[in-house]
């Protein structure tokens, strides 16, 4: 009875249109009903709840999972109405957690014997979608029957199962592989199609077990009319040619026959793909795919545009002509409406730049950037420095008119890549000397700007430009002004680790003038009063504007401000003295000279790899951890302990009581553990226990006591650490400065974000070729029963073994050689044993290809 | 492979989700929504007159690429990997409009509203388990049928009173 007054699927649609309660309180109403409707015995108002339920969760986003059970007991209705309606719901909502995944098997076994070929579909679909190991595993074998059904709509579909089940249940390639071979050789095309889009995923994850049945996909291929199949061989092709470049040249000829007959752009699309990605050593191919390509691009419609835009770019890297040919389209496509069009335009663009047009290119691109949104202008900001700083600024020969670039893109409203033109201009400025001067100009037209300090993106660039003030300010053509730049009031604006660099660039100012006003009193012998005031002036200057920050709440400005004034404190005095400074014994005077000193060591790019070059030194001995050292170094625990130990994570040791341990001592240590020793660590450990790393291998070398040290190279690294010197490579160009590169192997900072990496799960796949390999030896062994006149097993046994060794393909050759392996008497198996085991798992093209 | 089909109007309110990238299943339902309107949110700024094609990395995983059109009040939205050609997926959405159409005769967004189980019976028959099926329209809609007799078929042993029904244990 209750059937009658249920609403349906269609009445809570409808009563969903024309409600005014409110979505979530509508929802929730029908979801108690629905909890009420679901438990009744009678499975049409089941199924008709279930129904609703689905199409809530698929629209609105219900959670259906609770109804597991319930889709269960519908979906073993009788009727197919409820069938549908169970396994939708089912595939829905089912997934790897579902705890009633289990009781699934039988009914789909029973589904997909069944003889009606829509009950046989749906429970493929279902199978399909949720498939999981054990379920792929226990109906693998009805799968199997239906891969060999007379009826192609249930084959269809058991094509496209034969997909989930194999990724899920590797083992099941054995059993139904060769049905799916089998099915290469249909003359229906809509199981071809199935088929063949099966291999395409196939080879997309290992593309060497598909290799031997390329015959029969070049059979396909030259005789395949049907633009579905033919575009999935072209992927297959694709992929296969990639291992076996051999395989490009057989099916370079097709595949350029196919371009110039057919009509179909998808398909002219896909082999100019394919030829340029993987057959790019075939000129007469290439060429005739850069011409398709030509008439891409001037195609109105913006699809087209686009393809052929993205086929260029592909084929950049190796036919750098085929771009060229076509500059001016690139550039049009640079002021395109179509933001895809534009970004490939970009890239293109980018892919041409050379030593001679690097200035213009970039010319045009500011001018682009100035006029675009602002996320193409800072996709061409960032395009175009890191196509200018690839391999240590490889492609820059006028530093000044790159350095005066950089300032430029600061400028640019919406420059929003603040970190990397930071990054470059230090990396500039330490490589390139002859830059120095630029940089310096450049960076004081940034600081000297109040403008820029509002805008937060800039800051980065502002730290950078104030950095390169403070360390080459002998280049500055007028310090006083830069020192006011610095210390201006809006420099509030700045975070204060910022605010920390101005201020320590400040003090780097000051040392330089007060240097060279001391040595110019020395060297002349009286002082100008010019030359006193000005420098009166600049301390008042400094004084003024960093008195403020000598109170402020981050620590690191507030010291710096300290250390400034300090030293400020301490030469006023002796400016103000005017005295004849010849005996060179004024504390001022002198700490100056110091400080010069200390600004003057140059800072230099390190290496990647310099910590690997240095050479440990003799008495040092690392070990994979210091378990040992509680032993050896005991006596030295003490005084760290009573010391207050640095708060860190690691306990510090000296550089000289490591290299005290000697052999006798390490031959030692191995024995009995004094416990005097490892009291004392366990009472640290207790105090300290937190900084301490957890303890959670049990290593043999240790001593039995639970105490992990940080591994050796963490301490070595912060023992050893010093700059390395540069080593300085002259570039035999004409007035082309000299930039420091160090021989790491140019490593690119930024990152492209079209970088991706694959991330297979290597052992799955792994079984699955191996799987797949096997499966296809076993088919070909099984022909060559079949041909084969005498069927001993001393036959079997060394037919497998020559199918191993040589070519798995039947063939005449095999055929003589599967005769001389007979002749071979008993003794030489065992040679053809280890034989078998050394030969490489390489499966070669058969000879009917070649 | 084809790793999801949506449908979905012009405010962003989703008509059909269909998923079938196996990460992707295995999301919480909120996750599922919130893939639909982050690609809402992608389609609704594009322009007219563009390209049909959109990257959609970082909802979808590496590798993945949308189609969509926009016919009238609907988006249509495909989702696939580098083993799908672009143009074909645009063929596909062809296909599928093209036998909605034959289905509902001149098929509007009521008309996908109201017919839930049977929209998932055409695209059934046409993306099965991430792989493309059926190209045809004619063949589908030849399924679709075939299908929608059965059920009826199976609908009308319901007119049997429900008292015999129960007599025999209810099954």
């Amino acid at each position: 009875m209750d059937n009658l007054f249920q609403r349906s699927l269609e009445d809570l649609i409808k009563g969903f249109r024309l409600q005014l309660l409110g979505d979530s309180s509508f929802i929730s109403r029908a979801l108690e009903e629905i909890r009420r409707e679901i438990k009744a015995t009678d499975l049409s108002t089941k199924s008709t709840a279930l129904h609703k339920l689905s199409y809530l969760a698929a629209i609105h986003g219900v959670d259906m999972s609770w109804a597991a059970f319930h889709a269960l007991e519908v979906v073993s209705s009788s009727r197919f109405h409820h069938k549908r309606i169970g396994y939708q719901a089912i595939t829905q909502s089912f997934h790897d957690q579902t705890s009633v995944l289990l009781l699934i098997t039988n009914q789909l076994r029973k589904d997909l014997n069944s003889v009606n070929e829509y009950e046989v579909s749906l429970a493929l679909e279902c199978l399909s979608r949720i498939g999981t190991r054990d379920l792929a595993r226990d109906l693998s074998p009805e799968v199997f029957t239906l891969l060999g059904s007379s009826k192609s709509f249930v084959r269809k579909k058991a094509t496209g199962v034969v997909l989930r089940v194999f990724d899920k249940y590797p083992d099941a390639v054995k059993v139904c592989f060769k049905r799916l071979v089998e099915n290469l050789e249909t003359s229906d095309p809509q199981i071809l199609s199935a088929v063949v889009g099966v291999f395409c995923e196939l080879a997309s994850k290992d593309p060497t077990s598909c290799l031997p049945l390329a015959p029969e996909f070049f059979k396909i291929l030259v005789e395949s009319r049907n633009n579905w199949v033919l575009i999935k061989l072209l992927k297959i092709f694709s992929k296969l040619a990639s291992v076996e470049p051999r395989l490009g040249r057989k099916v370079a000829e097709p595949i350029c026959e196919h371009m110039k007959r057919t009509v179909a752009k998808s398909l002219v699309f896909e082999c100019v793909r394919t030829v340029v990605s993987s057959l790019s050593d075939h000129e007469a191919a290439v060429k005739l795919a850069v011409a398709k390509i030509r008439e891409f691009l001037v195609e109105d419609d913006p699809n087209l545009k686009y393809l052929g835009l993205h086929a260029l770019s592909i084929a950049a890297p190796k036919h750098l002509w085929a771009v060229l040919e076509n500059k001016e389209a690139v550039v049009k496509a640079l002021s395109d409406d179509d933001p895809n069009v534009k970004l490939e335009a970009l890239h293109l663009l980018m892919a041409m730049v050379t030593e001679d047009n690097v200035s213009e290119i970039s010319r045009i691109l500011m001018n682009y950037a100035l006029k675009s949104d602002p996320l193409f202008c800072n996709e061409i900001i960032i395009s175009v420095l890191s196509v200018c700083s690839r391999n240590a600024y490889e492609i820059i020969v006028d530093f000044d008119w790159y350095v005066s670039l950089l300032g430029e893109m600061a400028r640019i409203p919406h420059c929003q890549r603040g970190e990397e033109i930071e990054h470059q201009l230090i990396d500039i400025g330490m490589r390139v000397r002859d830059a120095r001067p630029q940089l310096v100009r450049v960076s004081w037209a940034l600081l000297i700007d109040p403008a820029l300090l509002g805008n937060m993106f800039l800051h980065p660039i502002l730290s950078a430009a104030s950095w390169v003030s403070g360390e080459y300010v002998e280049f500055a053509k007028n310090p006083y002004e830069l020192v006011e730049a610095l210390v201006q009031p809006r420099t509030d604006l700045l975070p204060p680790y910022i605010r920390a660099i101005y201020i320590h660039s400040v003090f780097k100012v000051l040392v330089f003038c007060l240097g060279s006003y001391f040595s110019a009193q020395e060297s002349s012998s009286g002082s100008s009063s010019t030359v006193y005031e000005s420098i009166l002036n600049l301390v008042n200057v400094i004084e003024i504007g960093v008195w403020p920050l000598s109170g402020a709440y981050d620590v690191e400005v507030q010291e710096r401000a300290k250390n400034v004034l300090g030293f400020i404190g301490m030469a006023k005095q002796d400016i103000a003295k005017k005295v004849n400074l010849q005996d060179n014994e004024a504390e001022a005077c002198r700490v100056t000279a110091f400080m010069e000193d200390a600004f003057s060591e140059e800072l230099g790019p390190i290496s990647a790899n310099a910590r690997e070059k240095v050479c440990v030194p003799d008495g040092l001995e690392l070990e994979e951890n210091l378990g040992d050292l509680e032993e050896i170094c005991g006596k030295f625990l003490k005084p760290v302990e009573s010391d207050s130990v640095s708060c860190t994570d690691k306990i510090s040791f000296s550089v000289s009581k490591l290299r005290i341990r000697d052999q006798q001592e390490a031959s030692s240590s191995t024995s009995l553990p004094p416990k005097e020793s490892s009291s004392l660590l366990a009472e640290h450990r207790k105090r300290h226990g937190m900084y301490y790393l957890t303890s959670k291998k049990n290593d043999p070398d240790s001593n039995g006591t639970p105490n992990d040290y940080p591994p050796a190279n963490d301490l070595a690294s912060e023992i050893l650490l010093d700059p390395l010197d540069p080593k300085r490579k002259a570039k035999h160009r004409k007035s082309r400065p000299v930039v420091v590169k160090l021989d790491e192997g140019g490593e690119s900072r930024i990152t492209t974000s079209q970088a991706k990496t694959k991330q297979e799960s290597v052992t799955d796949d792994e079984s699955l070729s191996r799987d797949i390999q096997s499966a296809l030896l076993v088919n070909k062994k099984g022909k060559e029963r079949e041909k084969c006149e005498g069927n001993s097993n001393l036959v079997v046994v060394q037919e497998e073994e020559t199918s191993r060794i040589e070519k798995p393909q039947n063939s005449e050759k095999k055929k003589k050689k599967k005769k001389n392996g007979e002749r071979t008497s008993r003794k030489h198996r065992s040679r053809r044993r280890s034989e078998v085991a050394s030969s490489s798992e390489q499966v070669e093209i058969p000879d009917l290809l070649l | 492979m084809i790793k999801a089909v949506m449908m979905m109007n012009t405010q962003g309110k989703p008509r059909l989700a269909k998923f079938y990238d196996f990460l992707v299943r295995c999301l919480p339902v909120e996750k599922q929504q919130e893939l639909i309107r982050g690609v809402f949110s992608v389609l609704s700024s594009r322009p007219e007159n563009v390209s049909n094609f959109l990257e959609i990395d970082s909802l979808f995983g590496p590798d993945s690429r949308l189609v969509y059109k926009h016919y009238a009040t609907l988006y249509f939205v495909l989702v696939f990997d580098g083993s799908e050609n672009e143009l074909a997926m645009l063929d596909l959405i062809q296909v599928l409009v093209e036998t909605l159409d034959k289905c509902f005769s001149n098929v509007c967004e009521l008309d996908i509203v109201f017919n839930y189980s049977k929209m998932h019976t055409v695209l059934d028959e046409i993306v099965f388990g991430g792989q493309v099926l059926e190209t045809r329209s004619d063949e589908v809609m030849k399924a679709v049928e075939e299908i929608s007799k059965s059920e009826a078929a199976s609908n009308s042993i319901s007119l049997v009173p429900k008292s015999v029904s129960g007599w025999r244990g209810g099954r």
